[in-house]
């Protein structure tokens, strides 16, 4: 067959160059940002920003935006928005916080319990979305002032009366599920280190970092599952094909419905999830927990490549879209610019994200 | 009309038994009668094409067909046997593939990835079920050049190809999850005359496969090419079907219109519609 000695050899089509291919790749834009945030600290900040103790620094925040980024990067491909995931973080702060206090629940109650507790409003909010037909912007915009006056309210008659719960840490503190929800990972390994003289250390000897804290574990971990979910599973081709068009996606057979309900008890799982640990963490719950994540969180999806209109962006990108935004806040703070400039430049990296993505989104569909 | 076009290699079937076969289809939207008593259908193998001018009915008539819409009276047989399908999904299972206007294709995704959408291939077991993108790469590569369509690559965006291209990634998804039946929702409406042709051609090697083909246009002329029976449907009811040979264009054209006011129109335009 001399037919098909010619395959794939089309006169018209010029040679990609590996730069115009790595373009086409939705979290660039999330890794050139962190690498030009990296070097803008590198340069005005102090030093100590980027010894071990500083990464971890800034690490931590990242991480806990970072798992709350990752599920609304996977809602938003899914073609969704969710606005409650702040108020949710209260929300299921509280319910947590009522199983481990007022009912004195082990955690390895609590936490499950919070979990389904979560994917039921989670679930609740993906239902009312797909059922109504309605923009999910406004219908979890509604659960945003729901939920946050339900912690509120909850909290109120908790206490009786005050607006933060207290008491979690006397309660958790000997658990053995305690230790994978809160503290440092690797103590073991970091003092060995220390004795090494690997790592700084005190005066005393003990490693001034005594372990990976265990919310940058749960981040990495969930970017890995979240990335594996979206490119090599039939499920992340379902998420895609939702969120680039629900019709065509219901036509070929992808249960739409389904993806999308379950994206929204994805994200409120993660909200559920970065309750604990800051619950955990500080030992005590209250009613401002997680105030604003939804759209710090929204803004690292779109950071890391997710378009508003669904169908298009990785968790890697939100991955990075979290350390950049971990970085400035913390970063800032080693500089001598005022912190206040924190929120200038999370407007102005929304905006170039957004122009960016709509350029790349137009090279990949050969839009003109 | 009994000159053949380069289109049309098929055998005219003449006493094959229908793989679907609909008599008498009524359907209401409420006080609408959108059809009223329309009987149809397809032999494998062979390309009916049913014709309508806008609001005729087509598009009602084929997702009843394709199981969207549910009958309000009339019956459906599946090679022989009363069939009542319930979701799409369950007429794709049965065979009958349908690729819509829109061609249900997602611009931002790869050829492949629209290709196995809804029914990607699978390795592994348990946690460790992953889809099978190599294969699933290897497939639609291959597809794809037996229809005459050499991609750049298995992860060339969808929104990158031209509407003929698409059309031809619709029809050999839709070939190779084993369709019988194929029905093809105006497929050369929004092409050039060039990708025109490369469907038309596309639509012949489908049919050469035995796959029987429901052609669907307003396009007297793109239906004469590859058709092998001609069904015409006006204001919700059938208006026959002829055989190829059986039929001119210009017949065709004034069943499709109704007739009279077609005629004055076409007087005015001096016969050039």
């Amino acid at each position: 067959m001399t037919e098909s000695a010619q395959v794939a050899v089309d006169e018209r089509i010029k040679k990609e160059p590996f730069l115009t291919k790595l373009m086409k790749r939705p979290e660039l834009g999330a890794i050139a940002g962190a690498i030009l945030v990296f070097i803008f600290f590198a340069i005005t900040a102090d030093e100590t920003m980027f010894t071990l103790a500083g990464i971890m620094n800034f690490m931590t925040p990242a991480a806990q935006l970072g798992i709350l980024a990752i599920g609304a990067a996977l809602l938003m491909i899914g073609g969704e928005f969710d606005l409650s995931i702040g108020s949710m973080v209260a929300f299921a702060g509280l319910f947590f916080g009522v199983c481990v206090v007022t009912w004195q629940l082990p955690l390895a109650a609590a936490i499950p319990m919070t979990f389904v507790f979560a994917a039921f409003v989670g679930a609740v909010n993906g239902t009312i979305v797909i059922r109504s037909g309605l923009p999910s912007f406004i219908v979890t915009l509604a659960f945003l002032f729901i939920l946050r006056g339900l912690s509120l309210v909850g909290l109120k008659a908790a206490t009786g009366g005050s607006t933060q719960l207290r008491g979690v840490r006397d309660q958790v503190e000997n658990d053995w599920l305690a230790p994978f929800f809160s503290g440092e990972a690797f103590g073991g390994l970091f003092s060995w280190l220390a004795e090494k003289g690997l790592i700084d250390t005190f005066k005393s000897g003990a490693p001034k970092v005594p372990g990976v804290p265990v919310e940058i574990l749960w981040f990495v971990a969930f970017a890995i599952a979240a990335t594996y979910v979206l490119l090599r599973t039939p499920a992340g081709n379902w998420i895609f094909a939702s969120g680039g068009d629900r019709v065509a996606a219901s036509n070929s057979g992808v249960p739409v419905n389904r993806v999308k309900v379950s994206l929204f008890m994805l994200t409120a799982c993660c909200a559920a999830l970065v309750a604990i640990i800051t619950v955990i963490d500080a030992g005590s719950t209250d009613a401002r927990r997680g105030f604003q994540k939804e759209f710090e969180a929204i803004i690292a999806a779109v950071i890391g490549g997710c378009l508003l209109t669904g169908g298009y962006g990785s968790a890697i990108g939100a991955f990075f879209g979290a350390i950049i935004f971990g970085m400035v806040v913390i970063g800032l703070t080693y500089t001598d610019f005022d912190q206040d400039w924190f929120q200038v430049f999370l407007g102005a990296m929304l905006l170039i994200a957004v122009l960016f993505n709509n350029a790349i989104r137009k090279r990949v569909t050969g839009e003109r | 009309m009994t000159e053949d076009t380069k289109f049309h290699h098929g055998d005219a079937v003449k006493d094959v038994a229908p793989i679907v076969e609909m008599k008498d289809i009524e359907k209401h939207f409420g006080n609408i009668i959108a059809l009223a008593g329309v009987s149809f259908d397809v032999k494998p193998g062979e390309c009916h094409c049913l014709l309508g001018d806008n609001g005729a009915g087509k598009s009602t008539f084929i997702k009843t067909m394709s199981g969207v819409h549910k009958p309000t009276k009339g019956e459906i047989y599946f090679e022989g046997q009363p069939m009542s399908f319930d979701t799409p999904r369950d007429a794709m299972e049965a065979g009958i593939a349908t690729v819509f206007q829109d061609l249900a294709m997602i611009p931002l995704m790869s050829v492949t990835r629209n290709f196995f959408m809804g029914r990607e291939p699978t390795k592994g077991k348990g946690l460790l079920k992953r889809f099978d993108i190599e294969h699933a790469n290897e497939v639609c590569m291959e597809e794809m050049r037996k229809m005459g369509i050499n991609l750049r690559g298995p992860d060339q965006a969808v929104g990158t190809l031209s509407g003929g291209e698409r059309q031809t990634v619709a029809i050999a998804r839709a070939v190779y999850f084993g369709a019988r039946i194929l029905i093809l929702d105006e497929p050369t409406s929004a092409l050039g005359v060039r990708q025109t042709s490369n469907v038309l051609a596309t639509i012949d090697k489908v049919r050469s496969q035995g796959i029987g083909v429901v052609f669907i246009s307003h396009n007297v002329r793109h239906a004469l090419a590859v058709g092998d029976r001609f069904t015409v449907l006006n204001r919700g009811k059938t208006l026959g079907t002829a055989r190829r040979g059986e039929i001119s264009p210009e017949e065709l054209q004034d069943m499709m219109a109704g007739g009279q006011e077609m005629a004055e129109l076409e007087g005015s335009l001096g016969g050039t519609v």
